[in-house]
């Protein structure tokens, strides 16, 4: 009796699974994409076109503006919960009082689903200002900072960079839960050793914990980078599906089910899911190796 | 190893198992001679007063049909957007409802032509609907000489909500009749130190644009817009468009709906809105579903500014979709749905006026008197933005274009890409 079988066969299941409705799923989302079925209801097949509706969603200037969205919408958000949950963890590090506490209270935001945080936030941001506002721009007038009140998620430019505050708000606990077992896998011995050689406190971080902490960092860079990329919920609880806080979700939503164009739909779902690969694919190609090494 | 084996086998067979539960079901429905036979009703009326209004249609239903059982498929969520994506999956997959609520117009023109509803001539013929309902509709809503929905109720689009007092304030003695007299007004407003025109969120403002397309071209102009030698591209749509311009930029920040916009002018912080008449109730009704105003003293209407004499309809209605599992029970909806008493009964609760003209006027009070009367006498003019005039690809495709406009006020590029939109509509 071989002994790897009654294993395959206790996974079989699972492996099936996500065969058919991860992978078989996926295929034919492709398969969808390089077709010209731009009307949901009727039944025609939809011919073969290759790549065109690929390379035909560039020229609609929606597009390139959800495109643009998403990634100011990721580079402030995976920045902002990185820095703050290194910062957090950083702090955490030295050993403060009720620590436990405090990581509780950090975590806890992550308990909350997007929905309910961007429903929140939606108030808090709202864009009224002047002695309309409410929510954080009321907040800054009390305290005389009304220079401070701006649009939020409204603003043309940088609106999408106001819809990562709740995101960064969610998420950087989390970040800082794995800095912080990050922080505490650097041996003890090594810090001092390079106390003795004379570093100074900020040089042990510099040159001996920071480096250790990269794989960790990785790590959070995927985790924030994959749920920035098809970042959906929060921005529908947020402002709707609206053109101004546009991201290729919510473009992809309407083109199904708002004007009925599957082809369409499954092309940005394509591009989603092709550009969620490029930040997971490397990351299992360095895993195995490191893997193969050890 | 005999019993890690045992197991192995015990898990994977129960895994396999569970697969096929999945596929299994359904298989129960639609049995049993001597029970009620169900009639699966699909709408997206559950908020207060339309879920009233439908109860009370479900009650006259019961009491004429004793064979049928009502069952109530209604899945939340305001104009429909949630039960129109369950809508399509049930009907692409050949399952549909027994009938389903669609706005009447070319919003059901995909599930016409791709032949998954009935024609309702033969009912229409039965009941003589064609005399009850005024010409211009069915006109309207007539695709190749067919009928595929029975309107249950009318909502006006083009009304001009105003707060009197802030009017007053401002010097401003009536609501503007023209455009260019509500663009006058809307400065002295803004002189006055107060919200011009409060706006919601983006599709608030494809409702103001059809007011303004509207009141800009005149009524014929406008309904030719969707016929099938449309010009988008002449001088007269680009003045409408400017004058869309002009009176944006007076608008006040974008609230998140339609109700804070409609609220500000309650409130007295903005003078106009413009929204459709299910407006009315929100100021009207008392504190729990409204703000319990006053009308004509704390709020008041008009038509919207250039539209007096023409009626910006949009309308619920009921189909009978093709290989509905109980066809005989749909039909005895639709035919309480076309009622006087159907429609009677619904339309007092949910704030609208029955389609049909010989309505039991005494019903309808304060502003529901005022639409019944301008829908009788009234041109009709079809709403985009609630799915009259243009089906659903080229309606996302004006919205999309209303949405990039707002962020760069271009209006040649909007104009174009509203040539575009009408252009590749397929309709």
């Amino acid at each position: 009796m071989r002994r790897w079988l009654p294993g395959l066969l206790l996974v079989s299941p699972s492996i099936i699974l996500i065969a058919v409705f991860v992978y078989g799923l996926l295929g034919w989302n492709f398969k969808l994409a390089m077709t010209d079925k731009h009307d949901e209801i009727a039944e025609i097949p939809g011919n073969f076109v290759g790549l065109e509706n690929f390379t035909g969603i560039w020229s609609e200037e929606r597009w390139g503006l959800s495109v643009r969205h998403a990634i100011v919408f990721t580079l402030v958000f995976v920045g902002g919960a990185l820095v703050l949950g290194w910062f957090l963890a950083f702090l955490m590090e030295k050993g403060i009082r009720a620590e436990s506490g405090f990581r509780a209270v950090y975590l806890f935001p992550m308990a909350v689903s997007f929905i309910a945080t961007g429903v929140v936030w939606r108030w808090l941001m709202n864009s009224a200002t002047g002695e309309h506002a409410v929510g954080l721009n009321r907040l800054f007038h009390y305290v005389g900072l009304d220079f401070l009140q701006w649009q939020w998620f409204r603003d043309p430019d940088w609106g999408m960079a106001a819809m990562a505050i709740p995101a960064i708000w969610q998420m950087s606990g989390y970040i800082m839960a794995l800095f912080l077992a990050g922080f505490r896998g650097v041996p003890e011995e090594l810090r001092e050793a390079a106390r003795v050689d004379g570093c100074s406190e900020w040089g042990v971080y510099r040159h001996v914990v920071l480096p250790m902490l990269r794989p960790v960092t990785l790590s959070a860079l995927i985790i924030l980078g994959h749920i920035s990329l098809k970042v959906f919920d929060l921005v529908v609880a947020v402002s709707g599906k609206q053109i101004i806080t546009d991201v290729p979700a919510t473009f992809m939503w309407t083109a199904v089910y708002d004007s009925h164009d599957p082809a369409k739909g499954a092309t940005i779902a394509s591009y989603i899911v092709l550009s969620v690969a490029v930040f997971v694919v490397p990351y299992l190609i360095w895993d195995a190796r490191k893997g193969k090494r050890s | 190893m005999r019993r890690r084996w045992m197991a192995a086998v015990a898990v994977s067979v129960a895994g396999l198992l569970t697969l096929s539960a999945c596929g299994g079901g359904d298989k129960q429905e639609g049995g049993g001679g001597q029970a009620a036979k169900k009639v699966e009703v699909f709408s997206w009326w559950t908020g207060p007063g339309e879920a009233d209004g439908l109860k009370a249609m479900r009650e006259i239903f019961a009491k004429q049909n004793p064979n049928f059982e009502f069952f109530d498929a209604a899945v939340a969520g305001g104009s429909g957007d949630q039960a129109r994506a369950l809508l399509s999956s049930k009907l692409q997959a050949n399952q549909p409802p027994d009938t389903f609520q669609g706005h009447a117009g070319a919003e059901l023109q995909g599930y016409i032509k791709s032949g998954k509803l009935e024609s309702l001539n033969f009912l229409y013929d039965e009941l003589k609907l064609k005399e009850v309902f005024p010409q211009q509709l069915i006109d309207q809503i007539s695709v190749q000489g067919q009928v595929y929905s029975v309107p249950v109720n009318i909502h006006r689009s083009n009304v001009l909500w105003f707060n009197p007092s802030v009017l007053k304030d401002a010097g401003i003695d009536g609501a503007p009749k023209t455009i260019e007299e509500f663009i006058t007004d809307l400065d002295k407003v803004k002189k006055a130190g107060k919200i011009p025109l409060s706006i919601g969120s983006q599709w608030t403002l494809v409702h103001l644009l059809e007011s303004v397309l509207l009141g800009s071209l005149g009524t014929d102009a406008y309904n030719a817009l969707w016929t099938a030698n449309a010009d988008w591209s002449n001088a007269n749509v680009t003045k409408a468009l400017e004058n869309f311009k002009t009176i944006l930029s007076y608008a006040g920040s974008p609230q998140d709906d339609w109700q804070p916009a409609a609220k500000q002018v309650a409130d007295g912080e903005a003078a106009f809105n413009i929204m459709g008449d299910w407006a009315y109730g929100y100021f009207h009704n008392p504190p729990e579903g409204g703000l319990g105003k006053e009308s004509h003293k704390d709020f008041d209407w008009a038509a919207s500014p250039g539209t007096d004499g023409t009626f910006m309809w949009l309308s619920d209605s009921f189909t009978l979709p093709k290989g509905a599992p109980n066809r005989d029970g749909a039909i005895a909806w639709l035919k309480v749905a076309a009622s006087k008493e159907g429609q009677d009964a619904f339309n007092p609760l949910k704030g609208s006026i029955p389609a049909r003209k010989d309505a039991d006027q005494s019903l309808y009070k304060d502003y529901l008197s005022w639409d019944l009367e301008q829908w009788a006498n009234d041109k009709l003019a079809g709403s985009i933005q609630h799915g009259v005039v243009a089906n659903d690809q080229w309606r996302q495709a004006i919205t999309d274009a209303v949405g990039l406009f707002q962020q760069d006020n271009d209006v040649a590029k909007f104009q174009q890409a509203l040539v575009a939109a009408a252009k590749n509509s397929g309709q």
